[in-house]
């Protein structure tokens, strides 16, 4: 896919993102039916989650309280907030109202971070219920041609928070990287599971295109967007289309489309008649939540650190900038606890960031203690153990770990026969290795960088051959070196 | 003051509610909305611009449940007073036109 | 028409003296007897109600105690859940619905040892004032067949007046539970919004519906309404404040009590007919005489009333009544598509009277209008809301008519829903400010029949109210 929208070509891509998130909660926003996904259809249910006469709402304290950590975590104003009802007919809705935050949303105004060091705006994030599942029967499966419908309230009512954030991003990477930033907030604080396969994280997305500097262009709202690869690929499409059709001379019109995965395109939604006429008023039966300021105080000291400061965190403890690629890697990996470890134990943060970058994206890698890495390391620094022999004993240590105890690096190389070399030992193997090669030492003798550059290549697989891979390739580039040179 | 509610108020308010309207029912349901709001007008004249709407009578807030299950409908008790049901699931019509 | 009372009932089933079987067979008979003429009851419970008798015996043999109101047959009005017996709202669009779930003030009166025996008939989902909006045909006056029993619980109040039980529940969004009481000549409680929990009433308007009873003495309503009231944690607009049981406080007398005779409910201005007026002047001279202060009160902002409620509750009864639909239960009218299905059901479902109201409230609702109408109703409100306030520095407790009429015939007002509306004006106020009101039989109008005066008092201020009534009752002995 070529890269459309950038200013490259004149263009400016301009993305908003509504993002929804299922709250991790035991039951659902408004009932003690359970909030559960892959239940058996309609299990989940109880008077209210179907919308029966005569029941009525209460709300979930676990709920707001994640509302509460979500909006905090996004330096949000937590705010005083009222719920209304949004009217509107749609079978998979039991009451045909949605409950949901209005103009009085519970967090207001806020932003993150992204690993790029950019921050977005975060205009508001408000509580919502969540509708049912349709299947639809016959025909061709979708909705268009289906005979008839068979509907699971199951999801009715589960929690959602709906995220909205300000126009800032500006292209489909970076909209992928929001999403992927807002996930690993809403785990990391555990808001959610962050789930998109199962529905859990749900985006929408306004595209505009302008040119650099101008006005915001009419908006598109792309609906179904159900991966983050999807994501991408509907931003990409619809800047495109945008921008052919200004070009034609054409106008764009606000409308919500929908992305078509299998087709890799967007298509304008039906047009509802009633669409834009939800007669939102405030719900009657719930009353307004007013969160103590104490108890808001309560769930910010419980907030974990959040990524952009662990990035922040870490990049000060390595000496890197937080928006470099290893120190985003190492939190990405939920490693930056490990990493700090290994540093505060002495490491060198060069060699663990290494380590957490291209050796440790694996399972279990968290399990490992911060001072077994950095025993490790000091074995590598210390000549002790080659870089390949390093990444050995910790895929070792990782699987210790992973069984409940911390190897000692040390043993873990001893049996594995990576028995330190003595330098004398070393000393002695490229002495034979020279000797065993008087023409091409003569020429490495003489040769400038680029011709011992060739011949080291040789001379190092000489004398691991003889040393039996023991030997490190860095120490023994450098002897050579000092050798030819003395 | 909004104008009298004519007959294509009452036609798009009876789309939205999902009600069907003969023709009579146009004509008589836009006479008799029209002498409620009438008389509705003593209300629409009053200045309360400083007035705090009063959309609860009850001064309470934060109301909560704790976040525990609760005890759920059996789903075959459930299903037997839905109109129409099949494969542990409610069943309707097709179903045209997108999600809004 | 008068039997023994709720509470002697009660007392003669708990000490053994009579079973609860025979009770509630006795009230069965009356039913039998006279329904077909009257027509309270959408249905009648006889074989569960008998069966409840039983255990109620059963658990007097056993020693145990059955409950305050061990026995006592009630009537629910039939928009209040009753988990396996058809519950209807008189609307054809749940003919055959039987909810899966009791509403709490059918359980806690189950609790309390009273025996349900039927639902009663009212106005199709609770939106009138004479029970003649009912799919299954309108209830008569047990004090003149000819006559409407008001309304929207119209059945709760002729199962009473007819002697057919001692107790019943009804709900009142705008007089739903005084205007019948008044018009069938039996006590009806309004009580404070919150007081008695909602779970299991099908709304109409959400921030305006209260349930309560209907008796015959001011002394069993008092205890009804101790055994409904009270926190629930399944309606989150229930109030926690403890609650005193009001039956201690009957007897205490009114002397010293500021009683305030709302001047905008007894002039012309509100169409009230003055055998209707003479009634509440002797309902305040017999409070005089027994030791209150009584002096008229103005509430200048509750002549705004009828307008900001035929805006809010139609509004709030808009987005309630879109959830028949077809879909989950109820009536389904076949059709091609969801939508269309969901059309056909509702117009083929609704009356008319539940359409005036849900095309008003849309209307109030929708863009463009929603400042203009609904918005400004719940302004309204506060205005009407401050008035009480300030008569309530005052005065402890206000007196006004119930209804402007006594009952009128059937068929008179249907033609013209306003005129039907004009029959709330004296108690819907007090739904817009959720405090609680009551209406006590004093007497006649020139017709003979039964006028009701209401007594009004602020927030959770019930036992005082029935304090009153209390006084009033007696007076008329």
């Amino acid at each position: 896919m070529t890269q459309t929208g950038s200013v490259a070509d004149g263009w400016e891509t301009v993305i908003g993102l509504e993002v929804h998130a299922e709250l991790a909660t035991e039951t659902k926003l408004f009932s003690g039916a359970r909030n559960h996904f892959g239940a058996e259809p309609n299990t989940n249910i109880d008077p209210v989650s179907l919308g029966l006469p005569g029941s009525l709402p209460v709300l979930n304290r676990k709920a707001v309280e994640l509302a509460i950590r979500v909006g905090l975590a996004l330096h949000c104003e937590v705010r005083p907030s009222i719920f209304a009802r949004k009217n509107y007919f749609y079978p998979d809705m039991p009451k045909d109202f949605q409950i949901s935050q209005y103009d009085q949303p519970i967090d207001l105004g806020g932003w993150l971070e992204l690993p790029s060091g950019k921050r977005v705006g975060v205009t508001r994030a408000h509580l919502e219920e969540d509708t049912g599942k349709n299947t639809h029967v016959g025909g061709s499966g979708r909705i268009g041609g289906a005979e008839y419908s068979l509907i699971d309230y199951n999801r009715a009512g589960v929690p959602l928070l709906e995220i909205v954030s300000e126009p800032d991003i500006r292209s489909a990477d970076e909209a992928k990287a929001y999403v992927e930033e807002l996930r690993a907030i809403l785990v990391a604080i555990g808001a959610s599971d962050g789930k998109m396969e199962e529905g859990s994280l749900r985006v929408d997305c306004n595209v505009s295109v302008r040119r650099p500097g101008a006005p915001f262009g009419t908006r598109c709202e792309i609906k179904n967007v159900n991966s983050l690869r999807s994501l991408g690929r509907a931003i990409e499409y619809e800047t495109r289309r945008q921008i052919d059709l200004i070009e034609a001379g054409e106008r764009i019109r606000q409308e919500t489309r929908h992305w078509d995965e299998n087709a890799g395109r967007t298509t304008a939604g039906r047009s509802k008649e009633n669409s834009e006429d939800y007669r939102y008023f405030p719900e009657p039966d719930l009353v307004p939540v007013v969160p103590d300021p104490a108890w808001i105080e309560e769930i910010r000291a419980a907030l974990p650190v959040l990524p952009a400061d662990r990035r922040h965190r870490l990049a000060a403890a390595a000496g890197l900038e937080h928006t470099d690629q290893p120190v985003i890697v190492a939190v990405e990996r939920g490693l930056d606890r490990l990493a700090l470890d290994a540093i505060a134990a002495k490491a060198d943060p060069g060699r663990v960031l290494t380590h957490v970058e291209h050796n440790l994206a694996v399972d279990g890698a968290e399990q490992l203690a911060g001072n077994t890495l950095a025993a490790l390391v000091a074995l590598e620094t210390g000549g002790k153990l080659t870089a390949t022999q390093a990444k050995a004993v910790l895929a070792e240590l990782v699987e210790l770990a992973r069984g409940g105890t911390q190897g000692d690096p040390a043993a873990v190389a001893a049996a594995k026969g990576f028995e330190a070399m003595q330098d004398s030992a070393l000393d002695d193997a490229i002495a034979a290795a020279v000797a065993a090669s008087p023409a091409e030492w003569e020429r490495f003798k003489a040769g400038d960088a680029k011709e011992r550059g060739k011949l080291t290549g040789f001379f190092v697989g000489q004398i691991m051959k003889a040393t039996r891979g023991k030997a490190d390739g860095k120490a023994v580039t450098a002897k050579l070196n000092a050798l030819a040179d003395g | 003051m909004p104008a009298r509610i004519s007959r294509d108020d009452v036609a798009h308010v009876a789309r939205l509610a999902l009600l069907e309207l003969t023709e009579d029912e146009l004509e008589r349901y836009t006479e008799q909305l029209g002498a409620v709001l009438d008389h509705a007008t003593d209300v629409e004249a009053l200045d309360l611009s400083d007035v705090e709407p009063l959309s609860h009578p009850l001064p309470v807030r934060n109301v909560f449940r704790e976040d525990v299950p609760g005890e759920a409908l059996d789903r075959q008790e459930v299903l037997g007073q839905a109109p129409a049901a099949e494969d542990g699931r409610f069943r309707v019509p097709a179903i045209l036109g997108e999600e809004p | 028409m008068s039997g023994p009372t709720a509470l002697e009932l009660a007392a003669a089933v708990r000490s053994g003296q009579r079973t609860a079987r025979e009770v509630v067979q006795a009230s069965l008979d009356a039913i039998a007897a006279r329904d077909g003429e009257i027509h309270a009851f959408n249905t009648v419970t006889v074989e569960q109600a008998l069966a409840a008798a039983d255990r109620i015996d059963a658990t007097v043999a056993a020693g145990r105690d059955p409950g305050p109101l061990a026995g006592v047959p009630v009537a629910l009005k039939d928009n209040l859940c009753t988990r396996g017996v058809a519950t209807t709202c008189s609307s054809k669009i749940l003919d055959g619905w039987q909810p899966p779930y009791d509403a709490t003030v059918v359980t806690r009166l189950v609790e309390a040892g009273a025996v349900v025996v039927g639902k009663t008939n009212l106005d199709e989902f609770a939106m009138g004032s004479s029970t003649e909006n009912s799919a299954f045909g309108p209830t008569r006056n047990p004090h003149d067949p000819t006559r409407v029993p008001g309304g929207s619980s119209g059945g709760s109040a002729a199962a009473v007046a007819a002697g057919f039980v001692p107790l019943s529940l009804g709900s009142d969004t705008g007089g739903s539970i005084r205007q019948p009481a008044a018009l069938c000549g039996v006590v009806g409680v309004k009580p404070t919004y919150g007081r008695v929990s909602r779970y299991g009433l099908v709304a109409f308007a959400s921030s305006l519906d209260q349930i309560g009873p209907f008796a015959a003495t001011v002394a069993d309503a008092a205890a009804c309404y101790d055994a409904i009231a009270g926190w629930d944690r399944f309606d989150s607009t229930s109030i926690a404040e403890p609650l005193e049981p009001t039956t201690e406080a009957l007897g205490r007398g009114v002397a010293g009590l500021r009683v305030g005779v709302v001047a905008e409910m007894t002039g012309e201005q509100m169409g009230i007919a003055p055998d209707v007026l003479a009634r509440v002047r002797a309902a305040a001279d017999a409070l005089a005489a027994a030791g209150a202060v009584v002096d008229e009160v103005s509430v200048p902002a509750a002549v705004y009333g009828l307008s900001a409620y035929y805006l809010i509750a139609p509004a709030e009864a808009s987005s309630n009544l879109a959830r028949f639909d077809g879909v989950r239960f109820g009536l389904r009218v076949d059709a091609p598509t969801t939508a269309e299905m969901q059309r056909a059901t509702r117009t083929a479902g609704f009356g008319p009277e539940v359409k005036r109201r849900i095309m008003l409230g849309t209307y109030a609702l929708s863009a463009g209008y929603y400042d203009a109408y609904y918005g400004q109703a719940l302004k309204v409100r506060r205005l009407i809301l401050r008035d009480f306030d300030a008569a309530y520095e005052r005065f402890d407790v206000l007196l006004s008519p119930t209804s402007p009429t006594t009952a009128f015939e059937l068929g008179a007002k249907t033609a013209d829903p306003m005129t039907m509306y004009l029959n709330d004006v004296c108690t819907i106020p007090s739904n817009l400010v959720g405090h609680p009101a009551l209406s006590v039989p004093y007497g006649t109008g020139v017709d003979g029949l039964p006028v009701g005066v209401q007594v009004m008092g602020p927030a959770l201020s019930e036992a005082m109210l029935f304090q009153v009534a209390d006084v009033l009752e007696g007076s008329l002995a």
